[in-house]
């Protein structure tokens, strides 16, 4: 008797601690967005399965960005997965920052996820960051403004008749504008923005040779476009404008139309925060009449695993976990369809129920859309559609965007600002060594 | 002599005041009124906001999902920690330099005024850097000693300004009775300052309260602070504004409630001289 709790208390204890060396406390770090808030609600569902704790660490996107950078870059060890986005995926891939994901489950089931955010998430063909969800962007406009103006809109417009369309809908009188475009300063805001309109004009940051290309006429075109038609039917003091304040102008009825991120679509089409919800349609982002690149951008937030961690493997099960099938499921059981994290996986699209969800086809069609290793009309040495994926990038582009936007200011002229943007990349890209 | 002023002359100076000080505290009573709405109804106009229902819920949102009382811990320790640590360091400093100058006094105050000038982001590697050899990163130790060093300056400035105000020949008097330095300091000098240093205090503790770069850049998340708090509140995607201004009404709210009750003495110790 004695000897069998002597062996009972020994298999508890070695259980005990077996557990106790297996379950981990991962630090996580992430954005603010409404997707990852409602991954740290489910927190306990990963806990329950895993045995693993999950310590958050969420920030505003760029402070999120300047803090992860300084860790990774410095080897400070402070987080176990880190929320990043293509930009910095094939980048930090490449400088052997990352853990490659390479051998998750069969379970899993890497192949289901979407193409184009596989290989903008991969460098040489390794993955090194899985998708929580993924954006392209689109046309969101009000059908009943449309309707009245005489229009229609068909699913993949031009700029020309983008242009029709605000002329047809603006209504100063009852704070209407034609349409609202992002022209905030800020590589990621503003500067995503024209970046894609000049993909759809034929425009290109380099040329395959890395000089800068804003001497080209691509770029004067599309930019004196883009000013005319906000001048003429967009939102006072648009040039500080970015996702944020045209969410708001467009839930408010603000705005005839909208081109920005899909996921945006599930904010416009929520009656509890939109006037507008049950008046609101999708169309593909547009481009210049018989230019083959349209506007739309890609764009995922994925979570990567830092070189260096001690909890990887943990770390790993996490990521499983939240960009698996069954998360999907999970909060579709608990909170409907619309609110799953979309743009990620395959099987999303297969799935009959989401299908019904009014803006799933135009996300997909403008994902599939999107091909960052083959941006623009031009051949480019670069990989990436509303960036490119160079260390330089960020700095070069919030530089040149603080120019376009003094021209959406009316504090220069399109002319001015191309001639200072070409100086300016030309010189930091010298200066870098390209 | 003191000027006559007239009724009406009061009256206009008063409403100046009020107006000013309502014009600065708008901001505030802004994010305090927003913090009571909806999403919906935060982003409507500023008629609509004010009329529109009034809610709890974002309090309670913010209180499910966040740890607002750690965060508030960290928030009083890095503070008044590091202000204490501050006060250690620069009482002494101060003395030294209001009572024994040398040649020299002046260039130091100077040159630790002038660390103030460097931004922040400017060194922020090296002391990333030294904070990951030290095993200091997300630790309250190490957020208490780089605060209490960002303030040091203006502690060391300030105690001197009060400190040179106290007549030297107290202090001789107490040490011809027998008094060492450290009684000097204590049982003289201190008592004499207290004005001065309360509000030195003060200031320090709002200062290092608010500090946004370093409790940002050197926490993840055992450390983080108020400032992380409502740093997570903040979207680049989608509309928080409502959870937004309630994470900042319960992160500065100690505070205001601190400024508040203790103004006279702030506002007296940064108008006066120690022995005024």
């Amino acid at each position: 008797m004695k000897l069998k709790k002597t062996l009972f208390a020994a298999s508890a204890m070695a259980l005990v601690t077996s557990t106790g060396a297996f379950a981990e406390t991962i630090t996580i770090a992430t954005v603010n967005n409404g997707d990852m808030i409602r991954m740290q609600g489910y927190t306990d569902d990963f806990t329950a399965k895993t045995g693993h704790e999950v310590e958050w660490v969420t920030l505003e996107e760029n402070v999120l960005r300047q803090r992860v950078t300084t860790d990774i870059s410095t080897k400070g060890g402070q987080f176990d997965i880190m929320t990043i986005g293509m930009y910095e995926t094939p980048i930090w891939g490449a400088n052997g920052w990352l853990v490659p994901l390479d051998d998750l489950s069969a379970e899993y089931d890497v192949d289901d996820i979407l193409p184009a955010m596989r290989d903008g998430l991969s460098h040489d063909g390794t993955l090194y960051a899985a998708p929580f969800y993924g954006e392209s962007s689109m046309v969101m406009y009000r059908t009943d403004l449309m309707e009245k103006a005489g229009l229609e809109m068909p699913d993949a417009p031009t700029w020309e008749f983008i242009r029709e369309a605000a002329a047809a809908m603006d209504d100063p009188e009852n704070d209407i504008n034609g349409i609202c475009l992002r022209g905030k300063a800020g590589w990621g805001e503003g500067g995503a923005f024209i970046t894609v309109t000049g993909n759809s004009f034929g425009a290109r940051w380099f040329d395959e040779d890395w000089n800068a290309q804003f001497d080209q006429p691509e770029w004067k075109e599309a930019l004196t476009f883009f000013v005319n038609l906000m001048n003429d039917y967009g939102p006072q003091g648009y040039a500080t404008n970015g996702f944020n304040e045209n969410l708001s102008l467009f839930q408010q009825g603000k705005c005839g139309m909208w081109i920005d991120a899909t996921v945006a679509a599930s904010f416009v089409t929520n009656p509890d925060e939109s006037a507008v919800a049950d008046s609101v349609g999708f169309a593909l982002a547009p481009n210049k009449d018989g230019v083959e690149k349209r506007s739309n951008w890609l764009w995922a937030w994925a979570l990567a695993i830092p070189a260096g961690t001690q909890k990887e493997g943990a770390a790993k099960a996490f990521i499983e976990w939240a960009t698996s099938k069954d998360y999907i499921e999970l909060v579709a059981a608990n909170e409907g369809w619309a609110n799953v994290p979309p743009g990620a996986r395959t099987s999303l699209y297969e799935t009959a129920e989401y299908q019904e969800v009014p803006f799933a086809k135009m996300t997909l069609d403008s994902i599939r859309a999107a091909d960052p290793t083959n941006p623009t009309v031009d051949p480019v040495p670069y990989v990436g559609i509303q960036f490119v994926a160079i260390p330089e990038f960020a700095g070069i582009a919030t530089e040149v965007s603080q120019e376009f936007s003094a021209v959406y200011a009316g504090q220069q002229s399109v002319d001015e600002a191309l001639e200072k943007a070409q100086a300016l990349t030309t010189d930091a890209m010298e200066a870098a060594g390209y | 002599m003191a000027r006559a002023v007239t009724t009406r002359r009061k009256a206009l100076n008063t409403a100046i005041a009020w107006a000013i000080g309502l014009l600065i505290f708008f901001p505030i009573l802004w994010i305090i009124i927003m913090s009571f709405k909806s999403e919906g109804d935060a982003i409507k106009a500023p008629l609509d906001v004010l009329t529109s229902a009034w809610t709890f819920e974002n309090y309670g949102v913010v209180q499910e999902r966040s740890n607002y009382s750690r965060h508030f811990f960290n928030s009083v320790l890095l503070a008044f920690g590091s202000t204490l640590l501050g006060l250690i360091v620069a009482v002494p400093a101060a003395w030294a330099m209001a009572f024994v100058p040398s040649k020299r006094t002046k260039d130091i105050l100077l040159w630790m005024l002038s660390t103030k000038m460097l931004p922040a982001v400017g060194v922020l590697y090296p002391i990333y850097l030294l904070f990951i050899q030290l095993g200091l990163l997300d630790s309250r130790a190490g957020l208490v000693i780089v605060l209490m060093l960002i303030n040091l300056p203006i502690i060391v400035w300030m105690l001197y300004t009060y400190f040179r105000e106290i007549p030297g020949e107290i202090l001789e008097a107490a040490r011809m009775d027998g008094a060492n330095l450290r009684k000097e300091i204590l049982y003289v000098l201190t008592p004499m300052a207290i004005p001065g240093m309360a509000s030195t205090v003060l200031l320090n503790i709002i200062l290092a309260w608010n500090e946004a770069f370093w409790t940002l850049n050197l926490t993840a998340a055992k450390a983080a602070p108020l400032t992380a708090f409502i740093a997570s509140y903040s979207s680049p995607e989608g509309l928080f504004y409502a959870k937004l201004s309630a994470a900042s009404v319960m992160a500065i709210a100690p505070i205001l409630v601190m400024g508040w009750f203790s103004q006279k003495q702030l506002v007296r110790g940064l108008t006066f001289g120690a022995v005024k």
